[in-house]
């Protein structure tokens, strides 16, 4: 099946109704986006689909036909909020990083602190209590 | 000669990057599920559907072809989670003590067909023991002795009393459990999500039988642990280890998120009892506490957990007469384990809204009856430790109170449906008593030919480990930071620097790398350790922990000095209560935390953010429901953490009055945070005249709770006690006056302003 990944166009095959979350990490290898409860509740996998943020245990892999999927791996590394998750402490552990990250990204420039908090409510981190991933999206 | 090299700028006191930043926010870092080996099959645990009882038949209603299936009986050495005690099995044989108590083990190559595998298990039931205070096995049990409690109570005006309940509490770490094993070379190598490495080697040997050099245990990056990877991934390990060697291959045990709550480690319950002498102006004269805790069904860590409790029963405050006593009771339920606090969270809990039930009693300012008792330098604790220098009780106290504007909102919320509580609250850094003594830590470090590496079995789990640690060593040596590595916890490659537990990290591995680090310097004699390694190759320094000179303890008689030091913290909580639905919304938290010296502004923070969330959770939203002895909520949809949205602005102040023993002056900060919120936020509830005295303060709690009892005066809403106070007073103290107040219809303020969160 075509679809666009992170910026180039790929053919995977895979069975149509398994979750986008594991065609990512076994069929493409791309680990970075992370299972943390497997019922869309923590938003650790959240990757873009046409730019908008999706659970992707809740995808199956049928629903990005032709779309276009971004994952962590998609920002390179030394994207702006990927640095200020950094310096802000916005990562702790990890685990919700990538997907907080992905949330954030859709969340347009310098969001208002009450946007950042609504737009995030369906990332969990249990590490930072939020504040530094705050300081992160608002820095970047 | 290799004169003139300019000292770097000090990294300690900096948030320099953390070493660990990068390869996390692009995705790259692995963790235990992003591992995969050639052949490697995936593993199931099959877990009892009932609580107590016997197997009587097990059935395998599958095509077992393409399966490892893997049970007691393939066992090599002794089926027993080696910990403290030999009671916990792996693998059932017969007798069943709690649900999801793993019996049958089953691996195969797809992971879709593991999952179709029926497995029928008959059993012969027993009632279960739920109740802990009805049952009749005790784990552990212990009494702290301070003067004569009786002199106390006598020469007390009033005695009051109390009980205070706490519920279960799930770690939630956002990376669920996982441990890999991979045979090879007549060994095995465990690869997993833990916070100690040298604990599962124990465990593994164990089950075993090996020799230590056959078992090579590898800490993979790791997604959160709070206490909940301490113990629990040795049955994983074990589990993993057993189908590993039966199969041949490689086998990967990532539990999902049902599974993680449903089988592993909680926090213990606990029921705690005050019974409390106090003068009219507010001294405490003696208090008498009674803590219970649910262990759970096997033994695991209740016996430390119940003592680091039973150590801070009594809070910060100066009695002369204390009695406690604490009991660990089996249940058959999933034992219950470590998760940060160990203990603490639950008496300090019971003491801090006892204080709040003191002073609303004697109707005095909360904060001044804290300021009358709280610890002073010189005071004694209840196992009779005199406080040094290092006690802060007092200065966070009163630093919180003005940071928060405590006195001017306590008035302005009066009647409304707004409420201000604090609690006061300390926490021992390091292991209990004579611990680290026994432990005897090592460290080491190692040059290669970018500097210095790091090698200690102290784990990253998010808080900080690596960078922290490559702080401490590069100013000790006098090199840049960068210069400065950690490598992975490998027990084939580390020293055993003992677990990554009670906020002992810092302090006490800290400390330990930082004489490694000294001692590296003089070995160096002027030259770089790049220079060093280029002219004479690798060199590696050992040290080991020195306990400290004066410290004394008694296991026995729980007498000396508990902790070498400990961290001290105020937490104010506002919240806001809706009259149609009773939640709690909380507002603000504000906390003032003396943790000596941050190493890392950031991530010091970080830690006191991050575990004042978690004990918000704890606090209003965690409910853990148990039916039949399991939990029956054990997803994200129902067990619920604190969103973005449920968290309140997290007002932090770092006050850094050092302590002696650890480096730069570091006392333990990661479990502190989580003692304070609970109390705070209930005294908050308390002061809008609703009498909770449990957590989870759910709606419900809130809306059956009766009114508090109010001699006269104070503030809040008008009303008296449906539950009367248990206050048996000597001379003329008020009665309690009776009727039934309706429920809060107080006004309601205007939405908060400034940058508390809309």
């Amino acid at each position: 099946m075509i679809f666009s990944l992170n910026s180039s166009t790929v053919d995977i095959d895979a069975h149509p109704m398994k979750r986008l979350l594991d065609v990512l990490r076994e069929e493409c290898g791309l680990t970075g986006t992370k299972e943390g409860c497997g019922e869309g509740e923590c938003g650790a996998c959240t990757v873009l689909i046409d730019d908008a943020p999706v659970c992707a245990c809740l995808v199956p892999f049928a629903h990005v036909r032709g779309a276009s999927v971004t994952t962590i791996e998609g920002l390179g590394g030394d994207h702006p909020l990927q640095r200020a998750f950094v310096e802000e402490g916005g990562a702790q552990c990890g685990i919700c990083t990538p997907g907080m990250i992905m949330t954030a990204l859709s969340l347009g420039e310098k969001p208002t602190l009450r946007k950042v908090r609504e737009g995030l409510v369906g990332n969990l981190c249990r590490c930072t209590g939020y504040e530094a991933i705050y300081r992160a999206v608002r820095k970047a | 000669m290799h004169a003139s090299k300019t000292t770097p700028a000090p990294a300690v006191g900096r948030s320099v990057p953390r070493k660990d930043g990068a390869e996390k926010v692009a995705g790259a870092a692995k963790y235990v599920d992003d591992l995969v080996f050639p052949g490697m099959l995936h593993g199931r645990t099959i877990r009892s559907t009932i609580p107590r009882g016997r197997i009587t038949a097990t059935r395998l209603d599958f095509d077992q072809r393409g399966y490892t299936i893997a049970d007691y009986r393939d066992i090599p050495g002794r089926n027993v989670v080696a910990l403290i005690e030999d009671d916990q099995p792996f693998l059932v044989e017969r007798e069943i003590r709690h649900t999801a108590e793993p019996i049958l083990l089953l691996a195969h190559e797809s992971r879709d067909e593991l999952l179709r595998a029926r497995v029928e298990i008959e059993y012969q039931r027993e009632d279960p023991l739920l109740d802990p205070e009805r049952s009749p096995t005790s784990f552990k049990s212990l009494g702290i002795d301070k003067g004569a409690i009786d002199d106390g109570l006598a020469a007390a005006d009033l005695i009051i009393e109390g009980e205070y309940r706490t519920g279960h509490q799930e770690h939630i770490y956002i990376e669920t459990n996982g441990v890999i094993a991979v045979p090879q070379d007549g060994g095995i190598t465990l690869l997993g999500s833990i916070q100690c490495p040298f604990y599962v080697h124990k465990a593994i040997k164990s089950l075993l039988g090996w020799s230590d050099d056959r078992i090579r245990v590898v800490q993979t990056e790791t997604g959160g642990g709070f206490g909940g990877k301490e113990e629990y991934p040795n049955l994983i390990a074990g589990h993993a280890a057993l189908l590993a060697l039966k199969a041949n291959r490689p086998v990967k045990i990532v539990y999902d998120r049902g599974e993680d709550m449903i089988a592993t480690t909680k926090r213990h319950p606990a029921i705690v009892r005050h019974r409390t002498g106090v003068k009219r102006d507010g001294r405490l004269t003696a208090m008498d506490i009674d803590i219970v805790m649910d262990a759970g069904a096997y033994v695991t860590l209740s016996p430390v957990v119940l003592s680091r409790g039973a150590i801070h029963a009594a809070g910060p405050y100066r009695c002369d007469h204390v009695r406690v006593r604490g009991r660990a009771m089996m249940t058959n339920t999933p034992p219950n384990g470590a998760f940060r606090g160990f203990g603490a969270p639950q008496t300090q809990f019971a003491i801090e809204v006892h204080m709040q039930r003191i002073a609303e009693t004697l109707d005095i300012d909360p904060v001044k009856l804290r300021e009358i008792n709280a610890f002073r330098p010189g005071d004694t604790t209840s196992t009779g430790q005199v406080l040094g220098d290092d006690c802060s009780a007092l200065d966070v106290l009163r630093r919180a109170v003005r940071r928060s504007g405590f006195r001017t909102k306590h008035r302005r919320y009066a009647g409304t449906n707004r409420g201000i509580g604090l609690a006061l609250f300390y926490h021992g850094s390091g292991f209990t008593g004579g611990g680290e003594a026994r432990l005897a830590s090592k460290a080491s470090l190692g040059l290669c030919e970018r500097g210095v590496q790091i090698l200690v079995a102290s784990t990253e789990i998010g808080q900080g480990t690596r960078t922290m640690h490559a702080q401490i060593v590069a100013d000790a040596l006098g090199v840049p930071f960068e210069q400065v590595e950690a490598v992975q916890p490998d027990t084939a490659n580390v020293p055993d620097s003992g677990p990554t537990v009670a906020s002992r990290t810092c302090m006490v591995v800290g400390r330990i790398l930082q004489q490694c680090a000294e001692e590296m310097k003089t070995r160096l004699n002027g030259m770089t350790p790049i220079e060093y390694f280029a002219a004479h190759g690798p060199l590696i320094v050992t040290s080991e922990y020195e306990g400290p000179s004066g410290i004394k303890w008694d296991d026995n008689t729980y007498r000396g000095d508990a902790y070498s030091t400990y961290a001290w913290a105020c937490d104010v909580a506002e919240v806001e209560l809706n009259p149609d639905t009773f939640e709690i919304r909380p507002l603000k938290l504000t906390c003032v935390q003396d943790i000596g010296k941050a190493i890392h502004p950031v991530l010091a923070a970080g830690q006191i953010e991050g575990g004042t969330a978690q004990g918000i959770g704890y606090a209003l939203i965690e409910q853990v429901v148990m039916r039949d002895g399991g939990m029956v909520n054990s997803q994200l949809t129902n067990y619920t953490i604190p969103t973005t949205l449920d968290t309140p602005p997290i007002d932090v102040e770092i006050v850094e009055n050092p302590s002696r023993y650890g480096p730069h002056g570091a006392k333990g900060v990661g479990e502190l945070p989580i003692d304070g919120p609970a109390p705070a936020i209930v005294n908050a509830i308390r002061s809008m005249g609703i009498d909770v005295r449990e957590i989870p303060a759910v709606p419900e709690v809130v809306m059956n709770a009766g009114n508090t009892h109010q001699i006269s005066g104070g503030n809040g809403l008008a009303g008296s006690g449906r539950r009367e106070a248990r206050t048996s007073t000597r001379g003329n103290a008020a009665g309690d006056p009776h009727g039934h107040a309706s429920r809060p219809s107080a006004p309601r303020l205007p939405p908060p302003t400034s940058r508390d969160y809309p």
